[in-house]
């Protein structure tokens, strides 16, 4: 086994949460949903997963991970939708309460963590570290590399199918990109498309904390994601929300990420300039889809 | 001190920050821009009264802060406004920008582990007579000076976006840009400059939290606050005063633990940090309907 | 005071690749109304608002009383005193009359002073409106009077109204002119832009067309004749519509509605012209095309229904996709399964070669359409698979005579084949030439009259005996 290969594993066992989330992210501003929550989705959907998988034990072997993730879709979901709700009923615009969601969630992980969910020592701010039958199996021996990462990529391939084929993407398409049309001129019901759109994308969000927890971290702790959820809205811009583009600007930006962690370590270069280059790819990336006359969100993916 | 009185002090005392980049986020609202990115002016201001003040006074701190500020929000103008480019998406861009170029200075400036320095901090200032009023003298009076600043700048925003010519464009541009260029105002400067103000408070906000409050910096201390006035601005319904309230019901929301401690009653600290988000996401349900955003908030119409 | 307070010398403006204004000259003269005529496009705005100080030309030159100036800015062209009452966007419906006025001022901003400054020109004019009230508030014709108000608190010499009596009712109308004439006579100066013919022949004193960018004629009123200046606008004589009279077998119902105080029927073979004031109409029609929700009352609607609303920009069309896409977004919402895309493709093919739709092809974006060839799209995707029902609003509003035409002839052809179509228009004489019966809603209800201008007037406002 190569150092190399095992660096190439890392930053694709970076990348996977950043493109499921990315997905997520793209899957929404698609729809013309600016959901800007999938860092709280993605909490919620680690803690879903791994209380299933701490409930679980050791009683059901590998089968645990099915109700695992199925768990971190639902909670990821669920997430979603009470800021879903709060727009249906209430107006209250999605910006804001995604991301009060998103403290909401940091705060419950931390509750969590030092409460009903922490080992039984109580000296760690953790849960128990996960079976290894509660693992996702590793894709390429010797290295980190699980399932998860074969799964993103299924899940792009078949987003992208999705928009470009189907009547259900293109009822998402044409909501996003004038939901006055797609109400009067092809009849689409906006608001159940809208709903649609929000809880598909707090279940993405959702699967890659499950992901993240059933085959990286195997347990569940504070800080357990460096802020893949707003990183993740940088990789589907980039992408210009092409879901298969995701997929790449995902590897680009785990790639970018572990680098620096890299660039840290061995030169003292601090890890935080990742986010600079972040924020000037986005920048640079919406200048130009300004420059081609597109100003609004779903305009500026659309390149 | 009473546990009512501590308990107001820490409303005021949370609500001073949030006051200030909020009340300059709804200047900002008022022109139709809405700037996600204040995060990234708050923490930079963070950063620039961190720098500045340990090279001089605390006032000169506050002025690093508003240059810090504006430097971050003339960002955001020059590609939300000037290029046009989603407002979104750059606002977003921005406070990472921010949160990331104030941790990466920090580590260069101060070290890689960005060891704890302090600067002095800027005491309470005591109004005499107005401080010895029973319960409400102390939280209100007995704060440090810059929270007297903000007591004043309130009212000014007010007086000047309601009673102005310039308070009028202000307005009708948020409304309509498009009306404002056929009346034959300038609605790109006017939109520009409601973003530096904006930058300005925002930086001043994180001022107030190294200068009056922790007296260092620390990487990503803005913790949301950018994000929460936001919420803020749209519970105090775009209006100054109103803004200011709602700022102050967050700092309550904020303070509950001191009163709840001395109640004697426990809950999880965690039920406490995450309170004042509930409670506006509740408050934002709440006034469903009755907030009503200035016609062209986030757009710009050809 | 000259006697020509504004003159445009040689204008022309570039837009990209293509010249809206080749060397255009315009004189206007104090006292006197000039109409300013051309069809969609032929540079009467774009000539206007470099007058404004909206655009600047590439080259030619801008006259005040003889003096030549620039305008950078509306700012400049209002301290200058002209005037432009806008065909749309340019009053703000969240603030008061008051302050809307006070936003084209300049200087110290006072409430108290706008006030007086408007019941001053209400006691010299008699146009009067409450300055406390919200422009939301307003109806179209206070608005176009809000207009009007503003340029005149300002002190403009020179007032130019873009499209003015788009939005107004025939008794609006009247009152309009009235106001523009003693405006005139006092010593200031109208343009008028309009496309109306016979608004320009009734008022106007003299008359400039455009075509195609190009000043064609420029001429008192009292020498030119209706045949002329349509030529002058159309470089040839248009198509005469012919109006074949409907002897279509009217007994099949194709739609029915009963809601609240509204009812009423569309029948096989038939144009029912809807009139009337505003968005009166809206929700009527919103609900016969399925749009809207029937709550609580009887409906009688085919499955197949047509809908051609107003603001196509918005409503119809989305930009971001290109025609194929278009096409594909009609019946989205009860589509299931993958997309045939090849048979979308050849749909929009099928569309644009027999609704003669100038594009490039189904792969271009409807924003590289001009508005006429827009509307033939649109109505070539809800026409095409041959409704029973086909409801529009408003279906010419802002199309060149040529487009208009068109539309109308695509109504009869549909007609004929026995579908039923009901159409708003804010356009009386439209809905009389084109309808075979015409209908007035309001908020008393729904009532059938002759299709007479006057009748359907004093039915629009109320004011005829019932």
């Amino acid at each position: 086994m190569t150092a190399e290969l095992v660096l190439v594993a890392d930053a694709l066992v970076r990348a996977t949460p950043l493109i499921i989330a990315g997905l997520a992210v793209a899957w929404a501003f698609r729809g013309g949903v600016f959901n800007i929550g999938a860092e709280g989705q993605l909490l919620v959907g680690a803690v879903a997963a791994t209380a299933v998988t701490l409930l679980a034990g050791n009683s059901l072997g590998r089968l645990t991970l099915i109700p695992a993730l199925a768990a971190g879709i639902i909670a990821g979901a669920a997430w979603a939708w009470i800021a879903a709700e709060l727009k249906r009923r209430f107006h209250v615009l999605e910006i804001i309460s995604t991301i009060m969601l998103n403290f909401i969630a940091i705060h419950l992980v931390s509750f969590l963590v030092r409460g009903p969910l922490q080992e039984p020592t109580h000296i760690y701010p953790q849960t128990l570290t996960f079976t290894s039958s509660a693992r996702l199996p590793v894709i390429i021996p010797g290295t980190r590399l699980h399932l998860g990462f074969a799964l993103a990529i299924v899940i792009a391939v078949a987003s992208s199918w999705i928009f470009r084929k189907t009547a259900l993407g293109f009822r998402i398409r044409a909501t996003g990109a004038s939901p006055e049309a797609a109400h009067t001129a092809g009849l689409i019901n906006v608001e159940r498309t809208s709903m649609f759109v929000f809880l598909a994308s707090g279940a993405l969000a959702g699967l890659a904390g499950a992901i993240e927890v059933n085959g990286v971290t195997f347990a569940l702790y504070e800080n357990l994601s460096p802020g893949y959820g707003y990183t993740a809205i940088a990789v589907a811009l980039i992408a210009g929300l092409n879901p298969v583009g995701v997929v790449f600007s995902g590897i680009f930006f785990g790639a970018l990420e572990t680098g620096a962690a890299a660039l840290q370590r061995e030169f003292a270069i601090p890890s935080s300039l990742a986010s600079v280059v972040e924020a000037a790819l986005i920048i640079a990336a919406i200048t130009v889809a300004a420059i081609r006359g597109r100003h609004t969100l779903v305009q500026s993916a659309r390149r | 001190m009473s546990a009512l009185e501590t308990f107001l002090e820490g409303t005021v005392r949370t609500a001073t920050p949030l006051a200030f980049a909020s009340v300059g986020e709804a200047v900002v609202e008022r022109s139709g821009v809405i700037n996600i990115g204040l995060e990234g002016a708050i923490i930079a201001g963070a950063f620039g009264s961190f720098v500045a003040a340990g090279s001089g006074s605390t006032w000169v701190g506050f002025a690093g802060a508003a240059v810090a500020g504006i430097a971050v929000a003339a960002v955001f103008a020059f590609f939300a406004i000037h290029i046009r480019a989603d407002q979104i998406i750059t606002g977003t861009a921005i406070s990472l920008l921010g949160l990331g170029l104030t941790a990466t200075l920090y580590r260069q400036m101060y070290g890689a582990m960005g060891a704890a320095l302090s600067i002095p901090t800027m005491g309470v200032t005591e109004i005499p007579g107005l401080s010895a009023i029973p319960l409400i003298g102390r939280p209100l009076f007995a704060q440090p000076a810059i929270t007297y600043v903000l007591y004043l700048l309130v009212p000014c925003v007010w007086w000047w976006m309601f009673h102005t010519r310039s308070g009028l464009e202000l307005r009708a541009t948020g409304e309509d840009p498009r009306a404002v260029i056929a009346a034959g105002i300038s609605a790109k400067k006017t939109q520009i400059l409601a973003v530096l103000f904006g930058g300005a408070m925002g930086g001043i906000s994180g001022a107030t939290l190294v200068i009056a409050q922790a007296g260092t910096f620390a990487e990503g201390m803005s913790a949301g606050r950018g994000f929460i006035a936001i919420a803020i601005v749209v519970l105090g319904r775009w209006h100054p005063l109103g803004v200011a309230a709602a700022a102050l019901i967050f700092g309550a929301a904020s303070a509950l633990q001191y009163l709840f401690q001395a109640m004697g009653w426990s809950l999880p600290y965690q039920a406490f940090l995450a309170l004042p988000y509930v409670l506006t996401l509740l408050g934002l349900a709440g006034i469903a309907g009755r907030a009503v955003p200035p016609a062209s908030l986030a757009r710009w119409r050809d | 005071m000259s006697e020509t307070p504004l003159a445009l010398n040689d204008i022309t403006r570039r837009f990209a690749n293509t010249v809206a204004l080749d060397s255009v000259s315009l004189a206007i003269h104090k006292g006197k109304i000039t109409a300013l005529l051309g069809e969609n496009g032929a540079g009467k705005t774009t000539l206007m608002r470099i007058a404004f100080g909206m655009l600047q030309p590439d080259s030619g030159s801008i006259s005040v009383d003889d003096r030549t100036v620039r305008f950078t800015s509306p700012a400049d062209a209002i301290a200058a005193g002209i005037g432009m009452v806008h065909q749309q966007f340019s009053l703000i419906p969240a603030m008061t009359v008051a302050e809307n006025v006070a936003l084209t001022g300049r200087g110290q901003y006072s409430l108290v002073a706008t006030k007086q400054r408007l019941s001053e020109i209400a006691g010299k004019t008699g146009l009067r409106l409450n300055p406390d009230a919200y422009v939301a508030e307003l109806g179209s014709a206070d608005r176009q009077k809000l207009e009007i108000l503003r340029t005149l608190a300002h002190r403009a010499r020179v007032l130019i109204l873009d499209e003015p009596t788009a939005v107004l009712t025939a008794r609006d109308t009247v009152e309009l002119f009235a106001q523009l004439k003693s405006f005139a006579h006092e010593g200031g100066a109208v343009v008028l832009i309009t496309h109306k013919l016979a608004d320009a022949i009734e008022h106007a004193d003299e008359v400039t067309v455009l075509r195609r960018g190009r000043s064609v004629l420029t001429a008192p009123m009292g020498t030119v004749d209706e045949p002329m200046l349509i030529e002058a606008m159309l470089g040839a004589a248009p198509p005469r519509p012919t109006l074949t009279a409907a002897s279509n077998d009217l007994s099949r119902v194709v739609a029915s509605l009963d809601h609240a105080n509204i009812s009423l029927e569309v029948r096989s073979g038939e144009i029912v012209g809807v009139a009337a004031l505003d968005n009166a109409a809206t929700p009527i029609l919103r609900m016969l095309s399925r749009r809207r929700k029937v709550s609580g009352s009887a409906a009688m609607l085919p499955a197949k229904v047509g809908f051609v609303p107003e603001n196509r920009r918005d409503e119809a069309l989305i930009e971001d996709f290109n025609l194929t896409e278009n096409v594909a977004l009609a019946g989205a919402g009860s589509r299931s399964g993958t997309i045939d895309w090849t048979g979308v493709n050849d749909q929009a093919e099928e569309i644009i070669s027999r609704y003669h739709v100038v594009a490039s092809g189904p792969s271009a974006s409807p924003a590289s359409l001009s508005g006429g060839n827009q509307q033939r799209f649109v109505l070539g995707r809800e026409l095409i698979d041959d409704p029973d029902l086909i409801v529009l609003e408003n279906p010419t509003q802002g199309l060149d005579v040529n487009a208009e035409a068109f539309v109308h002839s695509q109504l009869r052809q549909a007609r004929d084949r026995g579908a039923g179509v009901i159409f708003y228009s804010s356009d009386l004489d439209e809905l009389i030439a084109v309808s075979d019966r015409v209908i007035v809603v309001t908020a008393d209800g729904v009532q059938s009259v002759i299709p007479d201008k006057n009748e359907i007037g004093q039915a629009l406002l109320g004011t005829r005996d019932s």
